[in-house]
């Protein structure tokens, strides 16, 4: 707490100038000796009573999570007869049989496999289209560019919920009703606006200096948009591919409609599982865990990537 | 702030018009000049097209689509003109989920800033702020799936499994006792002393005891494996000197059979911990609790005439926790949940807000002798204004749209209980209704919801580009 105690050593050591200037040396010295004394006393409890509710906050914060993963290691019985804490005590309940259970699970396994299928083709395609668009939006001349611009901030957040009717109606009518490439699709479509808002504001930050030289060395668009744009762009880009990765890896409303039983990822797999069979934990806490654990490697992973994504994102 | 950068871009970039043409340029250079601005024009349409394709098909496009089908009948074949939009306001269950929202929309968003602010001041106080920022971030990387599964276990109403009721029970068992004995209840048709039970569920003797008599109470109906372990073989009580009014409590059941109703028959067991009062004029006047045989005395006691009574809080249903997935507050419980995913955002965002603020005003302030009650509401919050508005327009958006989280938590019984908007549109066009025109409706009308956010986004980005 470095710049607390700067502060209140500027407290005392450094009165307000004028001050300083009329004051006699020694007559004010002994007075905010003894202030600094009590102040500090009173920083010292009101830190702790800070300290203690964070605390609690954390405490608050953490024991659903423990709870469900404290769960997803019990049997069936431990989880119909007792509560997940009981295993804090009594470790010898824990075990992983659920986890295997749930890999040999063709269904699960299918759907976690999905998920990937969906979410990694979503996250290039939104990136590379959006960069694209991006550069585009931010350095190239065109007719009605920045109307166009403010349509794609407009488009930003609108609900997903106005597009499913009618893309479903039309993915019926394509035959991607239902299919992987169809979910994709629609992620994609609907990830772009802010994608395409994060590059393109990032990229026109890049100085226009280091463009101009690039276009006098007769580079053409595409080389300078892959050789220079995107090297300079690519923590912008690293953020929005996190963002958008795990946007669409949590995603359970989209494929909820999108996708039959054959391309549906877990999330969907789980909530079908909860719907038909009431609480069977034993499936569902391992499941949850199991879909949780990418995204939380992926977050302390690029922990600094996803926080500025998001904080980017927050137009949202 | 450095993080919400891309959203304020320098004002030399993006919107410049294109460089007048150098003054000394031949007239003659006009053809080819031309040339290569159509070049750079259909250059940049290559770039734009696959994302404008895409955001035309399947965004904007639906956008139109679905206004016009909802002014469409269920099966699309009749126009309807606003039908759809009258039905919404009467059908009850759309008009419980507008009302949901509504609650939604009023409550998360303020509690949500309101709880980041504080919670990213406090953070600036501590060694540990990292690992505490780290940590209350985490739910947001997670699915609401996830979320809903962790809170169904966390919400779950058995005290025996869900830790909120346990621990709600264990808080109430602070302050009430726990009922020795629920369920259970005494034989009123036997014994020496016949006992009846009030309407408030307790037993009672006739009021004909005089001090020095003692009495014995048959209890039935307590299942063997809730006897207390200490419990000792029943004896009949003995002979009780002056003042004093004694008795046994014994469960009235011989294991493997036999025995005789309302007597203590050997095999049987006290009941300890039993609660029994003497009654005088339907005034309480003594009270004391059976020992492991299940003997009590109540001394004291002047000459008279007295009932002996086992009240109703001996058999009561123990206290059983809250109903937290219940239809009366099913919809707070989510939002609880969804405060738990949400609430590290708003404080990460603001604590940049903090970091980002100039200390010498703060410095200046303290030195001043402004408390910190002061600062925080004269300085700090007014000049975190815009944070404080980006996080709050950006959750009310996010809570019109909530869906996974309402869809998973309330149990199906109660899902009607807690319906909001995205899920009464799910449910009428695709869960079972199969009514398109008034499925459209309700998504033109999250639409419409939304128009204010869009403006203030399209105003911000605006502002930041002149």
């Amino acid at each position: 707490m470095t710049s607390h105690d700067t502060v209140a050593k500027g407290t005392v050591t450094q009165p307000p100038a004028p001050a300083a200037a009329d004051a006699g040396a020694g007559s004010s010295s002994g007075s905010p000796t003894r202030r600094s004394v009590a102040s500090r006393l009173t920083r010292w409890l009101s830190r702790g009573v800070v300290q203690a509710f964070l605390a609690v906050i954390a405490l608050i914060w953490l024991t659903p999570a423990l709870g469900l993963f404290l769960s997803s290691l019990r049997t069936e019985e431990a989880n119909s007869t007792s509560g997940w804490w009981t295993a804090l005590t009594g470790p010898s309940q824990l075990s992983i049989d659920n986890y295997t259970a749930l890999l040999e699970n063709s269904g699960i396994t299918q759907a976690l496999w999905n998920t990937v299928l969906i979410s990694v083709p979503t996250t290039v395609a939104v990136v590379v289209i959006a960069a694209l668009a991006g550069y585009a939006f931010a350095w190239l001349e065109f007719p009605g560019r920045d109307w166009i611009f403010l349509l794609v901030v407009g488009l930003l957040v609108v609900p997903v919920q106005v597009g499913l009717l009618p893309v479903a109606e039309m993915f019926g009518a394509l035959g991607l009703f239902g299919t992987i490439p169809g979910v994709v699709l629609f992620h994609v479509a609907y990830g772009l606006p802010f994608a395409i808002f994060l590059l393109r504001n990032y990229f026109a930050e890049i100085p226009r200096e280091m463009l101009e030289a690039a276009r006098m060395d007769g580079g053409g668009e595409w080389r300078i948009f892959t050789r220079l744009v995107l090297p300079v762009g690519r923590p912008a880009v690293a953020s929005l591919a996190i963002f958008q990765f795990l946007w669409v890896w949590n995603d359970m409303l989209v494929a909820l409609i999108f996708a039959d039983s054959d391309a549906q990822p877990l999330t969907v797999a789980l909530q079908s599982e909860m719907r038909q069979f009431g609480s069977n934990i034993e499936i569902l806490a391992p499941g949850a865990f199991l879909s949780l654990t990418v995204p939380l490697l992926v977050f302390f992973a690029f922990q600094k990537h996803f926080v500025q994504g998001v904080m980017a994102g927050s137009v949202k | 702030m450095s993080a919400t950068a891309p959203a304020v871009p320098p004002a030399s970039a993006g919107g410049t018009p294109p460089a007048p043409p150098p003054p000394g340029a031949p007239a003659g250079a006009d053809t080819p000049r031309r040339r290569a601005q159509r070049r750079r024009r259909l250059v940049a349409a290559l770039f734009l097209l696959p994302a404008l394709l895409l955001l035309g098909a399947l965004v904007v496009y639906p956008i139109l689509f679905s206004i016009g089908r909802s002014l469409f009948d269920a099966s699309g074949t009749r126009f309807v003109g606003a039908d759809n939009y009258v039905e919404m306001f009467r059908d009850p269950s759309t008009l419980k989920a507008i009302r949901n929202t509504t609650i939604w929309v009023v409550i998360t968003p303020a509690v949500l800033t309101g709880l980041g602010l504080i919670l990213a001041v406090l953070t600036e106080k501590i060694r540990w702020a990292t690992a505490f920022k780290l940590l209350m971030f985490m739910p947001m990387a997670i699915s609401f799936l996830a979320a809903g599964i962790i809170f169904r276990i966390t919400y779950e109403q058995d005290p025996e499994r869900g830790v909120l009721n346990a621990v709600a029970v264990g808080v109430h068992d602070v302050f009430a006792d726990r009922p020795a004995y629920p369920g259970a209840r005494a034989r009123e048709d036997a014994g020496e002393t016949p006992v009846t039970k009030d309407a408030d569920g307790s037993y009672g003797t006739a009021a004909d005891l005089t001090p020095g008599s003692t009495v014995s109470l048959g209890i039935v109906g307590v299942p063997p494996k809730e006897v207390p372990a200490d419990a000792e073989p029943a004896a009949p009580a003995p002979k009780a000197g002056d003042g004093v009014l004694a008795g046994t409590v014994h469960l009235d059941f011989v294991p493997g059979g036999g025995g005789e109703p309302g007597r203590i028959d050997s095999g049987e067991r006290g009941l300890p911990g039993m609660t029994v009062q003497a009654v005088r004029d339907g005034k309480v006047v003594g009270e004391t609790t059976t020992a492991a045989d299940g003997s009590f005395r109540l001394t004291g006691l002047a000459d008279g005439s007295y009932a002996v009574r086992l009240p109703a809080s001996n058999f009561a249903e123990p206290y059983g926790g809250v109903s937290w997935l219940g239809p009366a507050l099913v919809t707070p419980a989510i939002i609880a949940a969804y405060l738990w995913v949400w609430t590290g955002f708003a404080m990460v965002l603001i604590g940049a807000g903090l970091a980002a603020m100039p200390r010498d005003v703060l410095e200046a302030a303290r030195m001043d002798g402004a408390s910190e009650w002061q600062i925080f509401r004269s300085i700090t919050v007014p000049l975190l204004a815009p944070v404080l508005t980006v996080v709050f327009v950006t959750q009310v958006i996010n809570v019109m749209k909530v869906f996974d989280l309402v869809y998973i938590i309330a149990p199906g019984p109660v899902l009607q209980e807690a319906n909001v908007l995205a899920v009464q549109m799910w449910l009428v066009s695709f869960g079972g209704g199969n009514n398109q025109g008034l499925g459209s409706a309700i998504g033109v009308l999250l639409l419409l919801l939304v128009v204010p956010a869009m403006i203030f986004n399209i105003r911000r980005f605006r502002r930041s580009q002149s």
